[in-house]
């Protein structure tokens, strides 16, 4: 039976690459652009490459400036004696916090990593139940899974706040972890993709052969839905990696970079090179995550539609 | 044994045991009450309350909701800027990350996955628009200051975050670099996974151009994902407030770039009046509530 599920498993995998590989190559019976067409798109993509790509390389250039050449009237785009000083400096700047840099990078690390790991965790098994369970109700709550897809932290920060403080968790990590794991992004992300791609009769076969809803989960569920976990895995990391939880944190050691940020932002033109360099390092992390998780994005997002 | 296990499966449902049904579903539900079914019910209640946390709340009936329309300046200001914003960066974002992830699905793969991540990259990294504070800042050594200077275009730097012209146009361009998030994500993903067969029936049936095709083909096959990056586009621009507050502070000049958000965390968790800041958010879940159901509308006619 085991070897059933295996088998089974794999040739689903192979159905599902199947499916995949000719939709990307099959863009055979497509229309040619007129010349001008062709120069209006060229352009369009080029510029705004460019506005999206620039403000980013400009503050990796900047951040790479010697003193001098951050003052220079008028400023130069481009960096003449790459230097890192300005990240030599960051620890030092901070030293009227009495909490070393390390400390906020621990705790920026520590919640976006335990965060995203239980966000995801959680979301696949309430997304594998919405799906495949035919537990009473499932399909209401998925409505308001739906419709609470609209109401991010921004939005619920007040009532959220008087419920923080009744639960007394303000100023400690709960209150910088619990709510994100609320997001409903990933429930109807993978729930879809569930819907999509995990067949019932894999389950079925997993089932006969003994294995609980835990071991199906785990075992069978979670491998299939591989792209779409780390997709999730991505956006939530992104969103808690930049996160700064306004008002609910008021200890210096519990504090995360983004919240010390615009302490080191303020500190105006002579400033700027270690306000970017710390800019730079808040950005490594959610770009190492993408680049490991980027081939899976786009392919587990076909599914992403929101029906009615 | 194959007819057995359908049975089988029929009866029990697939999975084979109610209490792990739930016990899976539990973490999940139970976060999802506390921190958003929770929040809407307790400003819903809250709204016809006045509550400062520390005495009992007392009943006042409409009185907030009065306040808001009648007596808070701020509140319409707020609400106006919250609109604007909304009106031009919401659809703006939208289209151009349908646009450009079109524009993308026509590459090949490696040039592709390029693109998306250049185009990606500034959501992805999150609240890095304090780069656009330099870009912006007000002195001669802003960049985009020093460059109308040495163009000879101004004779002085100009103070683009503290002028209430500029407060706004500035707020949307730096959240329409950040727009191509999730929903640019999708519509690619969408866009490579429209059936070709469509496609070759629609040459068929007579369609002449790229335009043609986008329009009775593309965008009908699109419908639901569409929607979903729609949801994604009201969702961030009517909570903006975080890209607005590090840009041109809390208050800006002459209120210029608070937004609905801003106010009410400004209510609620600095003035403590957390009776008004719900009636507050409980205006704006209907304003994004309503907004979705008209987008929800407006995309299901097209498609008809």
């Amino acid at each position: 039976m085991e070897n059933a599920i295996n088998s089974q498993k794999k040739t689903l995998r192979q159905k599902i690459r199947s499916l995949k590989k000719p939709s990307k190559k099959m863009n055979v019976k497509r229309f040619t652009r007129s010349r001008s067409g062709t120069v209006i798109y060229f352009t369009f993509i080029a510029l705004a490459g460019l506005f999206s790509m620039l403000p980013l390389i400009y503050s990796v250039v900047t951040s790479l400036k010697p003193l001098d050449e951050l003052l220079i009237f008028p400023p130069k785009f481009f960096v003449r004696r790459p230097t890192l000083e300005n990240y030599v400096a960051l620890p030092g700047l901070l030293s009227n916090l009495k909490v070393p840099l390390s400390r906020y990078i621990f705790n920026s690390l520590f919640v976006s990593i335990v965060a995203t790991g239980l966000y995801v965790f959680i979301s696949a098994m309430a997304a594998y139940i919405l799906s495949k369970s035919k537990i009473k109700g499932k399909n209401v709550l998925f409505a308001i899974v739906q419709i609470a897809l609209l109401f991010n932290a921004y939005v619920l920060s007040v009532p959220r706040y008087l419920i923080f403080s009744k639960l007394n968790i303000i100023d400690t990590y709960w209150v910088e972890i619990l709510p994100h794991l609320a997001s409903t992004l990933g429930v109807f992300l993978m729930k879809q993709y569930i819907d999509g791609y995990v067949p019932d009769s894999l389950l079925e076969a997993a089932h006969i052969d003994g294995a609980g809803n835990f071991r199906t989960f785990f075992g069978i569920v979670i491998p299939v839905i591989k792209p779409v976990f780390l997709t999730v895995i991505l956006f939530a990391f992104r969103d808690i990696w930049a996160s700064i939880p306004d008002g609910t944190i008021f200890t210096e050691n519990l504090k995360t970079l983004p919240m010390i940020m615009t302490q080191i932002t303020a500190g105006g033109i002579a400033r700027s090179g270690s306000a970017m360099a710390v800019t730079v390092i808040m950005m490594i992390p959610p770009i190492l995550v993408y680049l490991v998780s980027q081939s899976n994005v786009v392919e587990s997002m076909s599914s992403a539609g929101i029906k009615g | 044994m194959k007819n057995q296990a359908t049975k089988l499966s029929k009866k029990r449902g697939i999975s084979n045991n109610n209490l792990t049904d739930y016990i899976m579903l539990a973490p999940f539900l139970v976060l999802f009450f506390v921190f958003t079914v929770l929040p809407i019910l307790v400003s819903i209640v809250l709204s016809f309350f006045n509550f400062d946390m520390v005495s009992m709340p007392s009943f006042i009936g409409l009185d907030n909701f009065a306040r808001m329309f009648l007596s808070d300046d701020v509140f319409f200001t707020t609400v106006k800027n919250t609109l604007v914003f909304s009106v031009i960066a919401g659809p703006i974002g939208f289209c151009l990350a349908f646009m450009l992830a079109w524009f993308v699905n026509e590459f090949s793969p490696m040039v592709r996955t390029l693109l998306s991540f250049m185009f990606y990259a500034p959501s992805l990294v999150g609240n890095a628009y304090f780069i656009w504070q330099v870009l912006f800042s007000g002195d001669s050594y802003g960049y985009l200051n020093s460059l109308l200077l040495s163009m000879g275009f101004i004779t002085d730097p100009i103070q683009w975050l503290k002028n209430e012209e500029y407060i706004m146009p500035i707020l949307i361009i730096v959240q329409l670099w950040q727009s191509m998030g999730i929903s640019f994500l999708a519509n690619i993903s969408g866009l490579q996974n429209v059936n070709n067969e469509l496609y070759e029936a629609g040459s068929i049936d007579g369609i002449r151009n790229r335009w043609q095709e986008l329009l009775y083909i593309t965008l009908p096959a699109m419908q639901h994902m569409l929607l979903f990056s729609a949801v994604m586009q009201i969702q961030s621009s009517f909570s903006v407030s975080a890209i607005a507050i590090q840009l041109v502070g809390f208050p800006s000049v002459g209120y210029a770039g608070d937004t609905i958000v801003s106010h009410l965390t400004d209510v609620g968790t600095v003035r403590y009046e957390l009776g008004y800041a719900s009636a507050i958010a409980l205006v704006l879940f209907a304003m994004m509530l309503l907004t979705r159901m008209i987008i929800g509308k407006i995309i299901s006619m097209l498609n008809n």
